[in-house]
């Protein structure tokens, strides 16, 4: 608690996401969101509701080609992801990439973390001071990488099962159709309701967190909700290094509109997949 | 005796003659001398002419000229014997029905085992056809005349005068409905009124003409195991290789639930199988039959992409065939090992016997089918449920607790960031 905070109240800012990342979140949202609503309907086939959403993008065909398009473009946000990480790895030799509070690989810290935010919610422990990233939000970011391994995998296979046919029986492409229908529920399912839930709709953030947006956390965000990191910044004195000034105004206004229409699309198809679950299906 | 075009007509009108005076020999002296054409004709030929009950009477002198009675010479009372014998004129009310059977006895005795005949047999208020109710009265015409009531590209809508009457169908309990809306929409119906095709079939090809009888009776053109015949008059071909596919077999072998022709394609709406409604109707029709086969199908790419209506994917007749459907262990099968790639190369140009080996029927339920797709699938399960079990439960602590503010001061630990140093 030194000179760092001489003037905490006020809004000082520190920078979570840089521009690349948060352009790459809006265009994995844009192509995921994409991807749901022009897949979706095929996998819900047999209910009413998913031949009229096919018609919305003109139908089985081009709801295809859509599906594709969208595909590419994740697929490009996967790439320039894992290039950038392995730019920093080799090139910057940034081996806190792999290990320590500011890398996304699984560490024993984050079973405590977990246990420990477990008790809080059943108020038998304080709430765990979380550093950089926390376990639900590595579970977030493993759970987007395995399911581009898998569903785009899978869908690349599906896409050309000629090429694949050379190199896999046919008899996979009834797998690949199997996973990457249900990987693609998974995934839909969870950021549609365990993510929006975890990053925007909790009371405590409710109705968003525009982090992603502005890349931006306040001061106060900051020491409350990531206390390890805080302390850890500060006797390392490299608090000031993130500091930056407040987003343009546009910014948070943006972020509310794109937060909104993608929460609410979001549920609108966790409540046509719960209907065609409920209904349709049984 | 039967009346015959071939036949000049003052022979045929002399034979009339003579058997008419040979019926009436015993009364013939005291008879008077029977009506002309003229004397009948003085009073109907009026086109106002009325009887007591207001109901016309008229005989257009021009049209009974022009009709095949008309044409041949035939004498009113021919047909209305009872008034040859008749002395008073005008005369009463009520007259005998005119007896086509006197003449047509051929067409009449094929009535009679008709479905018409059977049903005014057994009600006299029955609303079945009769000769005239087809064939008109006054105007008939030869089957021939494009003018005529039964002429080719005319008959669908005389039988539609009844089968496509609300009122009719419902007094005559006709099962079938608006049969003629159906049948006028079908492939045979647009032939026939779009396309004006006289090879094209109308009701009778089908039903006959005056033998008609219903669809259950064995001896009907349209019993199923008769049907293939029926359209095989036209669709030779076809019918051929129906014989030699599963389907004909079994019809052949006694099967009572072996389809035949009109089990696909209806029998009053046939369509186009070009187009994309007839995609999604075979399915429905093969499905009737291969429940399994249809909901498997549904649950794989191609089923799903042509639930939604994109129609370019295959659907059952793609892979299977039309009429010479094969078991798949039969060499000739569509989807035998010997010709599966072929099969899967009308569409997919690149397909080799590894792309083949793509189940289009998988079934994720069956172990026996397909055990490693059983597996993943189990394993996609259980990760689904797990998955949204925890954050499930994960999501609603957090939310009850992040709702309920805390009481107590939030405690904060001297040692706290000790984990993060390194």
């Amino acid at each position: 608690m030194d000179d760092t905070r001489a003037a905490p109240v006020e809004p000082t800012a520190y920078q979570r996401f840089d521009r690349y990342n948060r352009l790459l979140h809006g265009v994995l949202m844009f192509s995921f969101l994409g991807l749901a609503f022009t897949g979706m309907p095929l996998l819900f086939s047999d209910a009413a509701w998913a031949v009229r959403l096919a018609g919305l993008f003109g139908g089985g065909r081009s709801a295809g080609i859509l599906h594709r398009t969208f595909a590419v473009l994740l697929i490009a946000c996967f790439v320039l992801h894992v290039w950038r990480l392995m730019h920093r790895l080799y090139v910057k030799k940034e081996l806190e990439v792999l290990w320590g509070p500011e890398s996304m690989t699984p560490q024993p810290r984050d079973i405590v973390e977990m246990l420990a935010h477990i008790r809080w919610f059943l108020r038998l422990g304080p709430q765990p001071r979380f550093d950089h990233f926390t376990y639900w939000e590595k579970f977030d970011y493993w759970a987007v990488f395995w399911g581009m391994g898998i569903i785009g995998g899978s869908g690349l296979v599906l896409w050309f099962p000629e090429f694949f046919s050379k190199l896999l029986p046919g008899s996979w492409f009834n797998i690949a159709l199997l996973v990457h229908g249900e990987e693609g529920l998974l995934a839909v399912g969870f950021i549609f309701t365990i993510h929006f839930f975890n990053s925007h709709l909790r009371p405590d953030k409710f109705p968003m967190d525009p982090v992603i947006f502005t890349g931006r956390v306040s001061h106060h965000e900051l020491m409350e909700e990531r206390p390890a990191e805080y302390e850890r910044l500060q006797r390392a004195h490299r608090l000031d290094e993130i500091e930056v000034g407040p987003a343009p105004g546009w910014v948070p206004t943006l972020a509310k509109f794109v937060a909104l229409v993608a929460v609410t699309f979001g549920l609108v198809m966790v409540g046509l997949i719960v209907y065609a679950v409920l209904f349709a299906r049984l | 005796m039967t009346f015959t075009s071939s036949v000049p007509f003052f022979l045929l009108a002399a034979c009339l003659t003579a058997t008419t005076a040979l019926a009436q020999k015993p009364a013939a002296s005291a008879a008077p001398k029977p009506p002309t054409n003229d004397d009948c004709l003085a009073c109907h030929g009026d086109a106002s002419a009325t009887g007591a009950s207001g109901r016309s009477v008229a005989v257009l002198p021009d049209k009974f000229a022009a009709s095949i009675h008309g044409q041949s010479g035939i004498a009113c009372v021919d047909c209305h014997a009872d008034l040859a014998r008749s002395a008073d004129f005008p005369h009463g009310e009520k007259l005998a029905p005119a007896a086509c059977s006197n003449c047509h006895a051929d067409p009449a005795a094929q009535y009679d085992a008709g479905v018409h005949a059977e049903a005014r047999r057994a009600s006299k208020q029955s609303v079945a056809a009769a000769c005239k109710d087809c064939h008109g009265t006054h105007e008939i015409r030869s089957s021939k005349d494009p003018d005529s009531l039964t002429y080719h590209l005319n008959l669908p809508a005389t039988c539609g005068r009844c089968h496509g009457n609300a009122d009719i169908i419902r007094r005559g309990r006709i099962a079938i409905g608006d049969v003629v809306a159906q049948f006028q929409d079908s492939i045979h119906g647009q032939a026939l009124s779009k396309s004006g095709l006289i090879v094209a079939p109308d009701c009778k090809d089908c039903h006959n003409a005056h033998d008609i009888r219903r669809k259950n009776d064995p001896g009907s053109k349209v019993f199923r195991t008769a049907v293939p015949g029926t359209c095989g008059k036209c669709h030779e071909g076809i019918q051929r290789r129906y014989q030699h596919g599963v389907h004909g077999d079994a019809l052949a072998k006694g099967r009572p639930d072996a389809p035949v022709c009109v089990t696909c394609h209806s029998a009053h709406q046939i369509q186009r199988t070009e187009g994309s409604t007839w995609k999604t109707h075979v399915l429905r029709e093969c499905g009737t039959c291969h429940p399994e086969s249809k909901r498997t199908f549904r649950d794989t790419f191609h089923g799903q992409e042509t639930q939604l209506g994109f129609m370019r994917v295959a659907t059952c007749a793609d892979c299977h065939g039309a009429h010479d459907i094969y078991p798949k262990s039969d060499a000739r099968s569509m989807v035998s090992s010997a010709r599966v790639v072929e099969t899967c190369r009308k569409c997919h140009p690149g397909s080799s016997a590894s792309f083949a080996k793509y189940d289009p029927h998988a079934d994720r339920h069956s172990h026996a089918r397909n055990p490693m797709l059983f597996y993943t699938s189990k394993f996609m399960e259980a990760l689904l449920i797990g998955v949204f079990a925890f954050f499930g439960v994960h999501t609603a602590l957090w939310a009850s607790r992040a709702v309920k503010p805390d009481v107590q001061v939030k405690p904060r630990r001297p040692d706290a960031g000790r984990r993060s140093q390194e």
